[in-house]
This record gives C-alpha cells, structure tokens and sequence, in this order.
C-alpha cells in the first residue's frame, strides 16, 4: 500500500461485529469484518460511526489493534468513564451489528514494515493498542529488527493481550517485554533497585540479542539467562529506561503512545537520555 | 445515509455550539507528533517572512510589549472533542502583520520542533488569530505550545500550530505536515473538513 497514510477521499465503509474478545475488565477487542478495507500501516487509526435508530450520530477514533489485512480489522476498546461510544462498543456490541468506519488515518504515528532500526515501543495502558499491530505486523513480515516493548500498566489485571505478549516473546528471539506495574507495591524490584550482578547480566542479555540480530540474523536464538518477559513495581523512569531500553546509540525507532501524561514524561525521559527528537513518533489520548 | 446501529441511543447533546461529529471535553487533551520542546523565552524569536523573503522579527521581550488581547473563544480537534469557552491572551496577527507588505494569500506557520501547518493568509487577520503565550491566566505550558502558540479557533485546532516561531507568506500554498499526511487543507469545522476531500 501506499507510504502516505490517506489516499485520496476517505470513504465510510460498514463494518460488521464478528468475534468479541474480552481482554481485561474495561478493554474489549472487536473483530470486524469491512468489505472494502484497504489495509493499514501499523500505528494507523480509524474513525467510527454509530447511529441511533433516529439519526443522531458519533464518532470517535480507535487505533486498529491488528496486522494489516484487507476486508478486516479488530479494534480494542478502552472503557472510558462515562464514554458514549466506547461504553457501547464494550458492553452492548455484538456479533452481527454494524457501524461504520473509515480510514486509515494518521501516516506519522506508524511503522513501516521494511524499517530495520531496533524498534522501542513504550505503551502505557491501552497505549498498548497500536503498539500491538506493530508486534503482529514485525511477525507477519518476519522482521529481523530488535523490538523492546516497555509496558506501564496498573496491576497485572489490567495488561491487555498478557498472554499473547509473554507467547510472542517466547517464541521470537528478537522480542523483549517489560511491565511496569504503577499500583504495585510489594512485587518485585525495579531495575533500579536489583543488584549490580543482575543488571549486568541484563546488560548482557541486550548486548548478546542485539549482536545476534544485528550482525548475524540468520543466527538462531541461543538460550538466554534473563527472560523475555519480566516484570516490575515502579513507573518508567530514567534508570528503568537505562537498564531496560536499547541505548540511544543505537538510534532506535521510538513509539510512545498512552495517556498524555506518561507520552509527555516518557518523550521527556527519552530526550534527556540522549535519544533524538526526530527518532521519537508519540501518540496520546485522553484528559491530561 | 447512515447504518443504524442496533443498541446505540447515544446521549443527546444538541449543543449548537458543537460542530457535527464533535463530543464535548471539558478536561484540555493534548494532541502532538513527538516530544515537547523546551523552548527558553530567552532564545524565543517569532519571524514573519513575505514571499519576497523581507523578514521581520520580534523577541520575546519585544513581542510581550505588544498590545495583547483577552479572547475567549471555543476550539475544536479533528480527534473530535471541543473544548467550549476557552480563556486566551495574545498578541492578534492583525498587529504583527501590521505594515508588513504582501500579496501572498498564503501562510505556513512553523514551529520549534519542525512543525508546520498552512492557512489562507486572510484566515489570520481581521481578529480570527492570534499569537497566544497565556490559557485560563497562567504561562502558556509546553505541552499546550508554550511558550506561544498560534491560535485560529475557527478551524480545527491543529491549525493552531504549538511553539510556532514563524509564518512564511506564500503566494501559492503549500502543504504542511498533517496536511501531506493526508488532513485538509483548510479544516473548517463546522464543514467536517477533516481530510483531504472532505
């Protein structure tokens, strides 16, 4: 498909409720069948088009939650308080109902599947959403780039795609996951607070992932000593971000996309680490 | 001709002073491409520069000693939440293109950080925009623009371009940056022109 996001006139196209997914207590993912979808880049929204039966209508935007494909996408919906439209999406949509979408919107906050920089993605709560069709779509293409995803959520409750995410992991030599529990007190440390032989041998673990995939691709994984997926109490923070992250030297492709205040503190944080304006795409929504 | 959605009533907001498609918002969302600049007052210059390149700077001390304006207006995101009764104040472009000769009938207005955005020229004068470095009373924050920002609250707010430094007069227009991803030229929204060919 095209690089530019929105080519020509955007039309709305009926989008019909397939499967639902309940993914955690407030976030839903919605399979829709659209005849007439083109596809999307990774990181691309939508807008939805809900009409009552007296022709009052509302729309709101929804990053698309899968990988690129015609005729369908899914969307995950956060419940938002007191939300008209997602409240509808995530408690009273089912299968066979229909509204109306269109799109793809939004050629900045996306990723091009032949980009081979290391790739940073930091979700924070359902920031997660377009950060997962990335996910998908580097395993669609079978992408060789490094990809780290840092996760901010509340509790474990409140991870959307858990499971997926720990499987991906498992199974791909190039992916790394890390939560950030922020109402978790009493779980395990943050980087920060781990001893110095563990965060060096974290150290290690990106420096032997990177090696392998950078300069040997072909090169199968080899068993590692840290897992792929960890988890800890704590927000992002500059420590976290320096034990965790690939390092600014390595020019990574930078994702941030959450609630306003976790972009504006994460892009803060990334800057006066050293990694560069131009490398950082950001996404935010919500009340600040 | 809409489908109806089977279960949607939807909440009733026949708010006139809502455009279609747009929701209510009364928290200030913040809406932005990449990370914040931090913009010191200290290096702040704000440049207008015609079509013939004759370029006229003010510095922040210059450009606060300006007759400002208290505006109280409504804005509205493409992302479709309004925000009614918005408190402002800022310097009107009526006043910093005062003198200025051109007959461009375009702008692009730039921004620390690269951003651009482009408007009819006329768009910015007779008291629709403003340079605004004040919201609700306080300094401009740097997530909403500050130091200044652009602010031309009858178009769809990414028009009001944040940490603008400039506008360029262009006797033909020219894209900015979300209008060659793809977002209207002109972006009217009580026209619902939020993308190309809207």
């Amino acid at each position: 498909m095209a690089r530019t996001a929105v080519p020509g006139r955007l039309s709305w196209l009926v989008a019909t409720v397939g499967e639902t997914k309940e993914e955690t207590a407030t976030a839903r993912t919605l399979a829709l069948d659209v005849p007439g979808w083109p596809g999307h880049l990774a990181g691309q929204h939508v807008t939805a088009r809900l009409t009552a039966a007296d022709g009052y209508s509302a729309q709101r935007s929804y990053s698309v939650a899968s990988a690129s494909e015609p005729d369908r996408l899914e969307l995950t919906v956060q419940r938002v308080a007191d939300g008209e439209v997602s409240s509808y999406l995530d408690e009273e949509a089912r299968t066979g109902d229909q509204f109306e979408v269109r799109g793809p919107i939004g050629g900045w906050f996306a990723w091009q599947p032949d980009d081979p920089r290391p790739l940073l993605l930091l979700a924070g709560g359902s920031g997660i959403v377009p950060l997962m069709s990335m996910i998908r779509t580097h395993e669609a293409v079978n992408s060789r780039a490094p990809l780290q995803l840092i996760y901010s959520a509340r509790t474990p409750d409140d991870v959307i795609y858990a499971r997926e995410l720990s499987e991906r992991a498992r199974l791909s030599p190039v992916i790394v996951v890390t939560y950030l529990y922020t109402r978790l007190t009493r779980w395990r440390k943050t980087p920060a607070q781990v001893t110095p032989d563990r965060e060096v041998s974290g150290a290690q673990k990106h420096g032997g992932l990177l090696s392998r995939h950078l300069t040997h691709p072909a090169e199968p994984a080899a068993a590692s000593d840290l897992p792929p997926v960890r988890g800890y109490a704590g927000r992002l923070s500059a420590d976290v971000l320096a034990k965790t992250a690939f390092p600014p030297g390595l020019s990574p492709a930078v994702y941030a996309c959450g609630p306003s205040g976790f972009v504006e503190a994460a892009s803060n944080l990334l800057v006066a680490a050293g990694y560069a304006s131009g490398d950082i795409k950001t996404e935010r929504f919500g009340p600040n | 001709m809409n489908v109806v959605t089977r279960g949607f009533t939807g909440r009733r907001r026949d708010d006139p002073k809502l455009p279609p498609g747009q929701y209510l918002e009364h928290s200030f969302p913040v809406l932005q491409a990449g990370p914040t600049p931090a913009v010191n007052t200290a290096r702040w210059k704000f440049t207008i520069t015609t079509e013939t390149g004759a370029a006229s700077s003010w510095d922040w001390r210059q450009f606060t000693a300006l007759p400002a304006e208290d505006i109280s207006t409504d804005i509205h995101c493409v992302t479709q939440w309004s925000k009614l009764g918005t408190s402002w104040r800022g310097v009107s472009l009526d006043t910093l293109l005062d003198g200025i000769p051109t007959s461009a009938g375009f702008a692009m207005a730039k921004s620390y950080g690269g951003y651009t955005t482009n408007l009819p020229l006329p768009d910015l004068r007779d008291g629709k925009a403003w340079i605004a470095y004040e919201y609700d009373g306080a300094p401009l924050a740097p997530e909403h623009g500050g130091p200044a920002r652009l602010l031309v609250p009858h178009l769809y707010f990414w028009k009001s371009a944040k940490w603008v430094n400039g506008l360029d007069l262009m006797k033909q227009d020219k894209r900015g940056f979300w209008e060659q991803l793809g977002y209207h030229d002109y972006g009217d929204p009580w026209r619902e022109q939020r993308y190309q060919g809207d």
